[in-house]
């Protein structure tokens, strides 16, 4: 929460047992059960999509700005193209797009994060002022420079994502090394000889990530809306292509056809609430309180 | 705690130094040309055009010395001109501040009120209808794509059943009102307008709440676990135990404690308001700095891209500082260090 710590403090994560002994953890049950169950639906969806629309995503197929009609659920937007075809396309680009930037980030994280903590002085000094700098602005800002810069598309706008986003993982990651290293076993694995990239790969990580990964999977979500975000103001996916923020965009055009960014917007919506919700179910497991 | 001040303080320039190297070095890693927007797409094959406009915006030099040259002139508070308005950063920046201003503190008051009201009435009613309920609209409100629900609140509230007034601060013929703060609701209560302030109050409705939606999302979240946290005290108990109604104990006792950590969550809150703001300016054509940004974005303009980006940060770090003071004050067991 706070800015700028200049040693961020250490979060140990360690599951509840208190409460809720015996039964199934809290992000396996309830409303995260049911963003589980959405979620896995969606990636169905994307990847058998032919199952669920006889139309393409670019071809249009039938008349313009048709209202939701028993043919066409949710219309055909300003060319004529099926938005429900569109709407389910769509997260062939959200959810593997969300899933890389988190991924990528996560991994330059860690090993930033873990350098840093693991070795601390110079590299950690450095690597920790340029992690300052980054998380000192709103995201959103920085993707939108970096974006604007490299040339608005979808890869692009990943490759922005990622830029912004591995800071979170890095400093997490660093602050739980640090509490780690001061462990006894660390110790006892240095007067046994073992080298320091072994303590580290070995001792010091495993202990280390979970954290990240907690944190990772609440932020899918986030990642999910800021591709939309991005899409929507127009340094993101470009039209034609079927993305759910820059259909947004195309509806806000044809403003008084309402179905052409219903079905998008609630597209996003059902993700990222699923996403959420399943985060949600992971806070209460694992009694997050760091997320910075 | 004075030394632990004078420290955090001392480090923002450096921080804003380095915000605006990187968005500098961001800036010119561009393949894209902003000379597109500057002399448009049409002259771009007339080298003298195109000499003349580089030489005249500084680019025909190095970038090295582009940058020295830039840094040198924001330490003299100039922050370059922008490539579009061709008016000074600084001035633009002041220009549309008071609208996001404006726009974000309406919000914040919304989402904190609404929010510590929704999270005190999840605990009260833990694990009832009422905190499922409760915990759904919480989440939908962080979920929401702010763009999205911009639109559809246009399109029924304004389009559909005219409720509410369309996109913009004030009505299309209303004049704004003589700047004192910039707030067009204070401007209008100040000049004692009262027409100017419902049209601006009714513009101020949609967008806000739209906005604010997200921050009683996050701090209900916040203020339900913390209640909850202190109903397992034992001063809580005593209470109860004293026969004070639960109202009381709740309001009087437990919420005061309770309310502590939702300090700090003003800060982080402000980061989603930042890119809230953008987005919900861009749906409601609000002239302030996120449509600013969006727009300096677009057309490559640089010199304002950087503007806004140092602004945002400098925002974001002061909101932190003022977080953590206060909360070093409301609770002085905390220790800064």
């Amino acid at each position: 929460m706070t800015a700028l710590p200049p040693i961020a403090l250490p979060v140990v994560v360690e599951p509840r047992t208190r409460r809720g002994r015996g039964r199934r953890p809290a992000w396996r049950r309830g409303p995260a059960l049911v963003g589980l169950v959405v979620l896995a639906l969606w990636v169905l969806v994307a990847l058998t999509l032919p199952l669920w629309t006889p139309f393409g995503p670019l071809d249009p197929v039938d008349k313009r700005l048709l209202s939701p009609n028993a043919h066409h659920w949710l219309g055909t937007d300003a060319l004529g193209r099926d938005v429900f075809t569109r709407v389910l396309w769509g997260a062939r680009t959200s959810l593997p797009v969300a899933a890389i930037v988190i991924l990528a980030a996560v991994i330059i994280g860690t090993i930033i994060g873990a350098v840093s903590g693991f070795f601390g002085g110079w590299i950690d000094a450095v690597l920790m002022r340029f992690v300052d700098i980054t998380m000192a602005f709103p995201p959103i800002l920085l993707a939108m420079a970096i974006t604007a810069s490299l040339g608005p598309s979808i890869r692009n706008a990943v490759i922005a994502m990622i830029l912004v986003w591995w800071p979170i993982y890095a400093r997490l990651l660093r602050a739980q090394v640090i509490a780690v290293r001061q462990r006894d076993f660390v110790d006892s694995a240095v007067a046994i000889g073992a080298s320091r990239w072994l303590i580290l790969r070995r001792y010091v990580l495993p202990m280390s990530y979970t954290p990240v990964l907690v944190n990772a999977t609440m932020d899918f979500g986030q990642v999910v809306l800021l591709v939309a975000s991005l899409s929507f103001i127009g340094l993101g996916a470009r039209p034609p292509s079927p993305e759910w923020g820059a259909m947004i965009t195309e509806g806000a055009t044809n403003f008084y056809q309402w179905w052409i960014a219903a079905g998008p917007g609630l597209a996003i919506l059902l993700v990222v609430l699923a996403f959420n919700f399943v985060g949600d179910g992971l806070r209460d497991t694992f009694d997050v309180r760091d997320d910075s | 705690m004075k030394r632990y001040l004078v420290r955090r303080i001392a480090v923002i320039p450096f921080l804003m130094l380095g915000i605006i190297t990187m968005v500098f070095i961001v800036s010119r890693l561009t393949p894209a040309d902003p000379l597109v927007s500057i002399v448009g797409a049409r002259n771009l094959n007339n080298p003298t055009i195109v000499a003349a406009a580089k030489a005249r915006w500084g680019l025909d030099q190095s970038i090295p010395i582009q940058y020295l040259k830039y840094m040198k002139n924001v330490f003299q508070g100039d922050l370059g001109t922008s490539f579009t308005t061709r008016k000074p950063v600084l001035h633009d920046l002041w220009d549309r501040l008071p609208a996001t201003l404006e726009l974000t503190s309406f919000a914040l008051v919304i989402g904190v009120v609404g929010g510590v009201g929704l999270g005190v009435l999840a605990a009260r009613h833990r694990n009832t209808i009422i905190d499922h309920v409760a915990r759904f609209f919480a989440l939908l409100g962080s979920s929401l794509p702010a763009f999205w629900a911009g639109l559809l609140g246009l399109y029924v509230l304004y389009s559909r059943l005219e409720w509410l007034p369309g996109p913009g601060r004030l009505d299309p013929r209303a004049d704004p009102p003589a700047r004192i703060t910039g707030f067009f609701t204070v401007d209008a209560l100040l000049h004692g307008d009262m027409s100017t302030f419902w049209s601006a109050l009714r513009h101020l409705i949609l967008p806000a709440c739209v906005l604010g939606w997200g921050v009683i999302g996050i701090v209900s979240r916040l203020v339900r676990a913390s209640l909850l946290d202190e109903f397992s005290m034992e001063y809580v108990r005593v209470a109860r135990a004293m026969g004070l109604r639960e109202r009381t104990v709740v309001n009087n006792h437990a919420l005061r404690n309770a309310l502590l950590p939702t300090i700090t969550i003003v800060g982080f809150s402000f980061a989603y308001l930042i890119t809230g703001a953008v987005l919900t300016e861009i749906v409601f054509s609000w002239p302030g700095l996120g449509s600013y940004a969006v727009e300096a974005s677009r057309k490559l303009d640089f010199p304002a891209v950087i503007g806004v980006s140092a602004l945002g940060g400098l925002a974001f770090l002061l909101t932190n500082l003022i977080t953590d003071i206060a909360y070093a004050i409301a609770d002085p067991r905390i220790r800064l260090s």
